[in-house]
């Protein structure tokens, strides 16, 4: 059982604030470190994995530092994003150099490479492997010492979906075992398929933290705004304005349409057509204007 | 102090195919033009000296240097993959010990073996020659890995600034300033060539214990602070 514990952590580079005071605890199981791209993840996961130093707070595995402590690393595994990793060696090689550094020697690399299941392409340089088993070449060399905490930052970018399947398989399995696994991403299915608990991360400030059914209800519920054209918008705003779930109505003359703001979205989207129908108007459009990833973010911090 | 399996590793990056036509190519060069002079005007104790004082020493050592030193850890720090020895519980300062015993050994196979065997053809080793610049080839490379290999560190444009201190510092200011030369790696090691040769066409402009000192001090000066740099190194290409 291994905890990793990240107190009030705060980075800046310069004048920018990379992460503002976050806390969380990453135990046994796997966690999904969400948010949109530039929000502080790798900064946070580079923090987690001694790369980093906080500008204040601290980050403890079990109680001991992780920044300037090289032991802490035969507890840990990382699986870098950035793709570079010694091409000019065999997939075999690279593990077993990865084993060596940890004290261990060839049965260690061969265990982690059947792992990740690497064997059939073991002794072909690294320059001529696909993304994907580049990914899992990385892998080995993150498991060969059985760590008890694996950190990944976007495992699953560039990965085909059969090559995503099998990682989450995988990553999952490692969770099962009781490893406390951490990976980063910015799409939220990806987290939801597979983390069994969801930190978010929106401009370097801690969003929210839960199973990913509360923090899916999270995103479900928040306002909406729609975009609705109709044949008769004003009189469709009057009967929609009456009913509780909308909380605001917009005529926007120049676009000729209207903005509606929902505050029950399963409420609303059962009104509209309901309202339109007794109304004896037509809807032309009904488009949510707000579904990018970072509004859905921006909800959620202010949440 | 030493990892094998670091050391293979470095080995391996310094060793590639491109980079080991780069290192190869200024000994292969020096062993023809040694040919060429001998073959041309006979054997001549000046002009060997000439030859191994103001191309292989003031020219070929540093350079293979700065390749050598860089090599053995920038590439790695630009591209990222150096987060797979950091990741490990490995002593930072073992690293770059490590790093450093195999640039110096790659720097002294490329510099100094050439640097004896053009000392034998232009003069078969007449008034010790040969062995006075592979002395000094060999002292040099100790000082020129640390250096470069602390740049490599420092910089991702490490090869450019080492190439500007070896060619510009080394070969232009070293001959035409008085007080360049006394912070030479080029002086201070031919102050211990001169020392072990004893013979009046290898001299340097720096006294013997001037030198030993300033030789211990850069070497371990720039070891210990690319320990340090390693230690807190921020992995670029990062938010």
């Amino acid at each position: 059982m291994t905890t990793l514990n990240i107190d009030h952590v705060s980075r800046w580079f310069g004048n920018v604030v990379a992460v503002n005071d976050i806390t969380m605890t990453i135990g046994p199981g796997v966690t999904g470190l969400l948010g949109p791209n530039g929000a502080g993840k790798s900064t946070l996961i580079n923090m987690m994995g001694g790369f980093l130093a906080p500008s204040t707070g601290a980050v403890t595995l079990d109680g001991r530092p992780v920044w300037r402590n090289e032991q802490i690393y035969k507890d840990i595994g990382i699986v870098p994003e950035r793709e570079a990793m010694y091409d000019f060696l065999t997939g075999r090689e690279f593990v077993l150099a990865n084993a060596e550094l940890q004290g261990l020697g060839a049965t260690a690399a061969q265990r982690a490479l059947a792992t990740v299941e690497m064997e059939y392409a073991q002794d072909r340089k690294i320059s001529t492997y696909s993304k994907g088993m580049r990914q899992r070449v990385k892998m080995a060399s993150a498991l060969v010492h059985d760590p008890s905490l694996l950190l990944l930052d976007e495992p699953f970018n560039g990965m085909d979906p059969r090559q995503r399947m099998q990682l989450m398989d995988l990553l999952r399995r490692m969770g099962d075992e009781g490893r406390s696994v951490l990976f980063s991403s910015h799409i939220l299915e990806e987290v939801e398929q597979l983390a069994s608990h969801i930190e978010v991360i929106v401009a370097g400030r801690h969003a929210a933290s839960g199973d990913f059914r509360r923090i899916r209800r999270l995103m479900t519920d928040r306002p909406h705004v729609y975009l609705v054209r109709s044949s008769d918008d004003r009189a469709l705003a009057a009967a929609l304005i009456a009913d509780p779930s909308t909380a605001g109505i917009e005529v926007d003359v120049t676009e000729g349409a209207l903005r509606i703001q929902a505050v029950d979205f399963g409420r609303f989207t059962a009104l509209l057509p309901k309202v339109a129908r007794d109304q004896g108007i037509r809807l032309l459009t009904v488009s949510p204007s707000d579904e990018s990833l970072e509004s859905v973010f921006s909800y959620l911090v202010a949440a | 102090m030493y990892d094998p399996t670091v050391a293979r590793l470095t080995y391996r990056a310094l060793l590639g195919r491109r980079r080991a036509l780069i290192l190869g190519a200024l000994p292969v060069l020096l062993l023809v033009i040694s040919a060429a002079v001998r073959g041309l005007s006979g054997a001549d104790d000046q002009v060997a000296a000439d030859l191994l004082g103001g191309f292989a020493l003031a020219t070929m050592v540093p350079i293979i240097g700065v390749i050598a030193g860089t090599g053995a850890i920038g590439p790695e720090i630009d591209d990222g993959s150096v987060v797979y020895l950091l990741a490990k519980p490995v002593k930072r300062s073992t690293i770059i010990s490590t790093k450093l015993i195999v640039a110096i050994a790659v720097t002294m196979a490329f510099s100094a073996i050439p640097t004896f065997v053009a000392g034998l053809i232009l003069n078969g080793n007449g008034q010790q020659i040969a062995v006075a610049y592979t002395v000094a080839a060999l002292v040099a490379s100790i000082a020129y890995a640390a250096m470069f290999l602390l740049l490599g560190t420092v910089t991702r444009h490490a090869v450019v600034f080492g190439l500007v201190y070896a060619l510009v510092w080394e070969a232009l200011f070293g001959s035409l300033v008085q007080g360049a030369r006394t912070l030479s790696v080029q002086q201070w090691s031919l102050a211990v060539a001169q020392k072990v040769t004893d013979g009046d066409l290898v001299t340097s402009e720096v006294g013997l214990p001037t030198a030993v000192i300033l030789l211990t001090v850069v070497t371990a000066g720039a070891t210990w602070y690319a320990g340090q740099k390693l230690r807190t190194l921020k992995l670029a290409g990062e938010e």
